[in-house]
């Protein structure tokens, strides 16, 4: 792959991932830290004949991006947790109907206004169901500069690919970082989009939810022939509301099977000094910004001589579960480090049927420090 | 010749689910009428709609619909026209919709002046969820959740409409299918944002409590709170506090739309122009 060197901003190489990945339409609303992916990419998007708009709201921008995303067209929104809090009941149309849509969130402090200047994962259990109903979420997370880049190209790809919401968890650390990043050239991104799939029959036979009971739905672009119904209710094959009983568990299963029958489509980890770790030695589990103060960690750590390594899961939902099985199994020490409290370390126990996972978190706005978690990791051992 | 329907609606999904008598469907065939006297192929025509009765009505008509959340019509048709400035966007809404959940999306579609069409059936009442206050009720009426009478001053759309900046405002009531397809003609033929306040009974849930059981009933009610605007004009303040008046309100041709102004944002963006100024406006605050 050819790759290039820039020197950027996260914020800055998601709204340039989004143009490059052949976005067309940004829909936002103001909200620290995220502002500047709309900043960019209200340069950007005109540029190429795409369109930006500042929306009155953050139901608005969201709900405009779905309207240009119903059309055929990818579109994207950029948030922080409390636009996704307010975002979410069109997050679950874009769920029900099958609407792809990227959702960029640079994470800040909360519950409510929080620390709007600062950093936090405090979105992460938020992301995995932000609406009500049954769906599943696909959440990746940046855990560096590049990949603000190369995760917010792959969420268009598999927004595409799965025919809903992914959203990208940046948070403030990383968004705001600035720096050299080495990220795949614009026409390298080019040559990785797959277009969504598109029914080429006759109108008369086209069934847009009709499909297979792991598929997504096959949404043609809108005015070209094609005519069908988009709504938040549940549908039929054609789209059209329904209350037959089949029709609709049908529908709500297959929303849950076309992603969990496809995770292996979707997982994406990092481990980092892992492949030598030992029933004694030390896991940590990190991911966002967190992650790159536990691999200073773990070179301190090791230069004393405490083995540790670092899982990092980069598709955050669906969780790798059996990933963080295997290495739970196989290590007794597991450190879960969050900026939030055991958002994700839940999860770790969830799927590794352990209680005994040490935690490290902070909540104060603040990043946590490599010494902190060295600290921590000798306390545990 | 009776004016056929068929080629514009969903056959297979009549009956509608709207009550015997509600004036939604005389709305839909002024509409479907109103659609093919401009000439609008089916395939060049997006229907928007809410939640409520009138959500139901983009399920009904064969165009490309999209049946959206709460209040939200506005904002959905937003991301569907910026991408496709040459099609055809009518968004169709209920007083609820427009006015109270999704009211700020409608002040900021006014505001735009994008072209899209917005209707908005004003039957006073939240009527699917059974007779709840609307934003459109009038005081003194019954309610499901106001059941002494209800006290909320009742909005007027179309000053709403006006003020926010819509360069079309129409209002016309069910009584008169004919009028309501002229306006709507006048409105959909042009470029800018269109608001329609379409007045419709709701005997059911409106009329059932408000001694209006009948669609008869209620709609002698709207005709009485209704005039043309000619004749409004005429009438003393006294007598306007309690009439709507009826007709295009305001018709701004002159107005840009908002898609048209985003072209000029795109070419300073490409290098072909310079930046937008005050100087490009004729109204600069």
């Amino acid at each position: 792959m050819e790759l290039r060197e820039v020197i950027s901003t996260g914020n800055d190489l998601a709204a340039e991932a989004a143009v490059d990945a052949g976005c067309m339409f940004f829909g936002g609303y103001p909200i620290t830290p995220s502002s500047e992916i709309m900043h960019t990419i209200s340069d950007l998007l005109p540029a190429v004949g795409g369109v930006a708009i500042q929306m009155e709201d953050e139901i608005a921008g969201i709900a405009c991006a779905v309207g240009a995303s119903m059309t055929g067209v990818r579109a994207m929104t950029a948030t922080s947790g409390p636009g996704i809090s307010l975002k979410a009941e069109n997050l679950g149309l874009a769920q029900m109907a099958e609407v792809p849509l990227v959702v960029v969130d640079v994470m800040r402090g909360g519950p409510s206004t929080g620390l709007p200047t600062r950093v936090s994962q405090g979105d992460v259990r938020q992301a995995k169901n932000p609406s009500h109903g049954d769906y599943r979420s696909i959440t990746l997370c940046a855990g560096n500069l590049a990949e603000c880049y190369t995760e917010t190209v792959r969420a268009f790809n598999l927004a595409d690919r799965f025919m809903q919401p992914v959203i990208v968890l940046l948070d403030e650390t990383i968004g705001h970082m600035h720096g050299k990043a080495v990220i795949p050239t614009a026409e390298e991104v080019k040559k990785g989009i797959v277009p969504r799939k598109t029914f080429t029959g006759a109108p008369e036979d086209y069934r847009p939810y009709g499909v297979g009971p792991d598929e997504p739905a096959v949404l043609n672009p809108m005015f070209q022939g094609y005519r069908y119904h988009f709504t938040g209710l549940h549908h039929d094959a054609k789209g059209f509301p329904t209350e037959e009983i089949e029709t609709c568990r049908k529908l709500i299963q297959r929303l849950e099977d076309k992603v969990m029958m496809h995770t292996d489509e979707l997982e994406l980890n990092e481990e980092f000094m892992c492949d030598d770790l030992e029933e004694n030695d030390v896991l940590i589990i990190a991911y966002g910004s967190v992650s790159l103060a536990a691999k200073e960690s773990i070179r301190h750590l090791r230069a004393e001589g405490i083995k540790a390594g670092l899982f990092r899961p980069i598709t955050l939902w669906p969780s790798p579960a059996n990933r963080i099985k295997y290495f739970t199994d196989k290590v007794k020490n597991v450190l879960c480090v969050e900026l939030n409290i055991r958002q994700y370390t839940e999860e770790v126990e969830r799927v590794s049927s352990r209680l005994d996972i040490h935690g490290l978190y902070k909540v104060n706005g603040r990043a946590i420090s490599p010494y902190e978690i060295v600290n921590k990791v000798k306390e545990i051992i | 010749m009776a004016f056929n329907y068929d080629q514009y609606l969903r056959l297979e999904k009549m009956p509608t689910l709207w009550c015997w008598g509600c004036g939604d469907g005389v709305i839909l065939k002024a509409v479907i009428r109103a659609i093919e006297t401009c000439g609008w192929k089916q395939d060049d025509v997006c229907v928007v709609s809410g939640i409520g009765c009138s959500g139901r009505f983009s399920s009904y008509v064969d165009f490309n619909t999209v049946h959206t959340t709460h209040g939200r019509t506005v904002a959905f048709a937003t991301g569907i026209k910026l991408m496709h400035p040459d099609k055809h966007v009518i968004c169709v809404a209920g007083d609820g919709d427009a006015l109270a959940i999704g009211g700020n999306h409608t002040i900021h579609g006014c505001r735009r002046n994008i072209d899209i069409k917005f209707i908005m059936i004003n039957n006073f009442i939240y009527g699917l969820t059974n007779s709840q206050t609307s934003p459109t009720t009038p005081r003194g009426m019954w309610t499901v959740s106001q059941k002494s009478g209800n006290i909320d001053p009742t909005f007027n759309a179309c000053d709403l409409a006006i003020a926010a900046g819509a360069s079309f405002v129409a209002r016309e009531t069910i009584l008169d299918p004919k009028k309501l397809e002229k306006v709507l003609v006048k409105g959909f033929q042009h470029r800018g944002f269109a608001f329609f306040d379409v007045m419709s009974n709701c005997h059911i849930n409106l009329g059932r409590k408000n001694k209006m059981q009948s669609a008869m009933e209620n709609l002698e009610w709207i005709d009485s709170i209704t005039t043309p605007l000619k004749k409004w004009e005429a009438l003393s303040d006294e007598e306007k506090l309690n009439k709507f008046p009826t007709g295009i309100l305001k018709h701004d041709e002159n107005a840009r739309e908002y898609c048209d102004m985003y072209e000029d944002v795109k070419a300073y963006h490409q290098g072909k122009r310079k930046a937008i100024t005050q100087d490009d406006f004729e109204k600069k605050i």
